[in-house]
């Protein structure tokens, strides 16, 4: 572990110091001892598991909680917010995932909303546009129409004028949590810009996110938690990603992407020139038994459009889908009926009824006319034990689980399916490394078992990890695909953003 | 499959979810004793008869029979505002059918028949023109009552006595084996049967499934539109059903302007009860119980003779919010870990 490092020389008071924070609810200790130390104008990546307490740690930072123990210091002086008011008038913002933004309002009114300078009972119109728009500038976007209406601006442009807020009030310290998981490549360098922009004004800023790789991109110095202790840290830039890997897990992840020798059978899927309403554009693909292949391209491509599509969820414009032999009319009872089942990317709103059981959900596709409640249960923890799902009981609802449990209930639902052909869309989104890597050792049981899988997904080297072959989707055409040894994520990035047809 | 994932599972010995879903019951049941308790104490002469007991349980029929259709609609994300309507077209319906000569099983089934129509329609609106059921029932909430009026020609229509006004009325003293009037044991009958189908058929879950997540059952196979079609039927037959007891409790009078705002009944029976009107959750016990609670507070504010219909309708809507708020409480901790 490279603890040594962690305490780095900082000459003046540390911007942000926290230490011994403890936090306990009820019999689970949610916090045990959690020391971090950033300075002004330094980036820092909080990285850990699900359930490593990062959540709980930055809800302590923001007022959410009381720390039970453990102290805090913002620039030297004590700091013990009450709520996440007093934390933000003290300069400490969180910018979450799920943007905390009126739609209808204006940009300039979702920048000073409930701290409008007024007049009495009258606005000072002139005085919120001048802030926001120096807030906006000091971002750099003077371009965004202050007065257009917040839900017309796209999510990343609404990112930041949630972060424009954050700038508006003062703040020393800025959290950002998850915030590329809904943003394409570009989005995210502009992203990273702005951090590093909003880092040389002197700004702390703690980033906490899935993707390695771009919390090593963007940040100065990282902590690990695991199980609600800071386990590590030190210099990113010295540190390599397996080392961090290991202290999030807590072993070492010699194998993260297994490949056993697995043989291609039969086609059990044939897409012909596929098009849909305007994605795709136009796709042909091909799947055997015992092959996962791996769709690329950047968001907007129409990956999931084509998964809809062959999926029978979205209406087919021209061209064809064979599932074994059947072509014909598609239909999501139908797909199911062909043993053919799709995981959505989008977990919360299409993938899960996340108000129900997990064993309703697990059910779902496979109910005779006669429910037995009691056989749901049996079954549904046959699964539960299989994917080591962390849940009390098949009757809990999913929205009380992980990220990483509701993902292992979404694909349990396949898997009790007995499906032959999976399409999985961006199977790991938003889940913390143990249960990607389970997932990963599962794609490639299931393969070895003669399954096929057809797997979209924006992170390369997992594609270049897991899959057989890899096609790339650009604009809406996926032409060919081609061994997974005969390219690397520069000539994939190359064909995603279309300049391999201009070379 | 050999999979190694071992992680560590924990499962504590009494399953929270069971104690959620009791304290989900509890609190209307809750609420129902605390209202009989006060009465039973303000009024004890009055109040706590078997007489009296049988008129609560007379009046609560007709809006726990619809109720039960209300509480599917609900938990499956709909609203049916126009089930008073509904109700009151049957009557008109049942009496008709009986003024030419019909049977009464064959004039109350026509009835029933009537309302599932209303259903169909419903229904079809829903999926076809994509509105939401809320705007569909509530045209349909005006529009149902005036056809009634039109058919029953602006008027009552009374008609020759048969076994159907039986069917909720006060037992004669030869028939006080039976215990409660035919027409609430058929509402417990017709529960069991509603509860049954909740639970244990795949309808049931489909309705659960769609009022949960309609994306998710679409992704799953349910077929979301011909499923909401049924939905509304299934459920209308139930205001059909109700629209007999209607009939029955008017003393074979066939009434077009009868139930009038009984929608805001069946549906606060529906909520006290426990269900979303977000969908996705409900049950058909706390249901009855919410329909029980409301007739008992409206009997109960007679018999005091310091309350009065104004009083009532307060204590009514007090107990409404009251649920919902107990139901979010409940909500809040099952989330709080």
């Amino acid at each position: 572990m490279v603890l040594s490092s962690f305490t780095t020389d900082m000459k003046e008071s540390p911007r942000l110091r926290m230490e011994g924070v403890r936090k306990r609810f009820g019999a689970t200790v949610a916090l045990d001892g959690v020391d971090l130390r950033m300075g002004s104008g330094e980036v820092l990546a909080l990285v850990g598991e699900n359930g490593a307490g990062k959540s709980t740690l930055m809800k302590v930072l923001s007022g959410a909680h009381a720390p039970d123990e453990g102290k805090m210091w913002l620039d030297g002086e004590e700091y013990q917010p009450r709520d996440p008011l007093e934390a933000r008038r003290r300069g400490v913002a969180m910018i979450y995932q799920e943007l905390s933004l009126a739609k209808d309002l204006s940009v300039t009114e979702n920048i000073l909303l409930g701290m409008e300078p007024v007049w009495g009972p009258l606005l000072r119109r002139t005085e919120m546009k001048r802030r926001a728009a120096d807030a906006m500038s000091q971002l750099g976007r003077s371009d965004i129409d202050p007065n257009i209406s917040l839900g017309k601006l796209s999510l990343a442009e609404q990112q930041l004028v949630e972060i424009g807020r954050a700038i508006c009030v003062g703040c020393r310290v800025l959290v950002l949590d998850e915030p590329t998981s809904s943003l394409t490549q570009t989005d995210i360098r502009h992203l990273f810009e702005q951090v590093k922009r909003l880092k040389a004004r002197g700004l702390a800023i703690i980033y906490i996110s899935h993707f390695l790789e771009e919390a090593r991109e963007i940040s100065d110095r990282f902590t690990v938690l695991r199980d609600g202790k800071s386990v590590g840290g030190g210099p990113t830039a010295s540190t390599a990603t397996s080392q961090i890997i290991s202290m999030m897990v807590g072993r070492s992840v010699d194998e993260l992407y297994p490949r056993s020798a697995r043989k291609a059978g039969e086609v059990v899927l044939e897409v012909k020139h596929l098009a849909g309403e305007s994605r795709p554009v136009d796709a042909s693909v091909s799947l055997h038994r015992g092959e996962v292949v791996g769709i690329a391209g950047l968001i907007g491509a129409g990956r999931t459009e084509l998964l809809r599509a062959i999926f029978g969820l979205d209406e087919i414009k021209s061209g064809e889908v064979r599932v074994a032999t059947y072509v014909g009319p598609a239909s999501p009872a139908r797909r199911w009926a062909e043993k053919m089942g799709l995981l959505s990317e989008d977990r919360k709103h299409e993938g899960l009824a996340v108000d129900l059981s997990i064993a309703d959900n697990l059910m779902m596709t496979q109910l005779g006319w006669l429910v037995n409640p009691t056989l749901q249960a049996k079954e549904s923890r046959r699964w539960i034990e299989k994917l080591g799902v962390k849940c009390r009981s098949p009757w809990q609802v999913v929205s009380d689980l992980s990220g990483g449990n509701q993902q292992k209930i979404a694909i349990a639902r396949l898997l009790h399916h007995d499906v032959d052909v999976f399409l999985l869309d961006e199977p790991t989104r938003g889940i913390d490394v143990g249960s990607k890597a389970q997932i990963y050792r599962l794609i490639d049981e299931l393969a070895c078992r003669g399954k096929a899988i057809l797997m979209v997904s924006s992170y390369l080297p997992e594609l270049l990890g897991v899959c057989d072959r890899i096609a790339v989707m650009c604009k809406g055409r996926l032409v060919r695909s081609v061994a997974v040894d005969q390219t690397d994520e520069h000539r994939i990035m190359l064909e995603a953003t279309g300049a391999m047809e201009m070379a | 499959m050999t999979t190694t994932l071992s992680q560590k599972e924990t499962r504590p010995g009494t399953s929270s979810e069971d104690f959620s879903a009791f304290l989900g019951t509890l609190g209307p049941i809750m609420g129902l004793f605390l209202v009989v308790a006060a009465f039973a104490v303000l009024e004890p002469r009055t109040f706590l008869t078997l007489d009296n007991l049988q008129i609560i349980l007379l009046n609560t029929a007709v809006v726990g029979t619809a109720a039960l259709g209300a509480t599917v609609i609900i938990i499956a994300g709909g609203i049916d505002l126009s089930v008073g309507s509904n109700i009151a077209l049957c009557t008109v319906v049942i009496a008709l059918c009986r003024l030419h000569g019909l049977s009464p099983a064959v004039a109350a089934i026509l009835g029933i028949v009537a309302g599932a129509c209303v259903g169909l329609l419903i229904g079809t609106l829903v999926t076809w023109l994509n509105i939401s059921s809320f705007i569909v029932t509530l045209g349909l909430w005006g529009a149902v009552r005036g056809l009634a009026k039109r058919l029953a020609g602006g008027s009552e229509i009374s008609t020759p006595p048969s076994w159907i006004s039986h069917l909720l009325q006060m037992l004669p003293p030869g028939q006080r084996w039976m215990l409660m009037p035919p027409g609430v044991w058929l509402l417990v009958v017709l529960s069991l049967f509603v509860a049954g189908v909740l639970r244990y058929t795949r309808f049931g879950r489909h309705v659960f499934a769609i009022g949960s997540n309609e994306q998710t059952a679409r992704l799953c196979g349910v077929p979301v539109a011909r499923t909401k079609v049924m939905i509304f039927v299934f459920a209308t037959v139930f205001a059909g059903i109700a629209g007999v007891l209607q009939f029955s409790y008017l003393n074979n009078l066939g009434d077009p302007t009868t139930a009038n705002g009984y929608e805001l009944n069946v549906i606060a029976a529906v909520v006290i009860g426990g269900a979303s009107l977000s969908g996705g959750k409900g049950n058909i016990f706390g249901t009855l119980v919410g329909a029980l609670l409301m007739t008992v507070v409206g009997n109960g504010c007679s018999k005091v003779p310091r309350l009065t219909n104004a009083d009532q309708d307060i204590v009514t809507g007090a107990i409404i919010v009251a649920a919902a708020a107990f139901d979010q409480f409940r909500q809040s901790r099952a989330t709080a870990k």
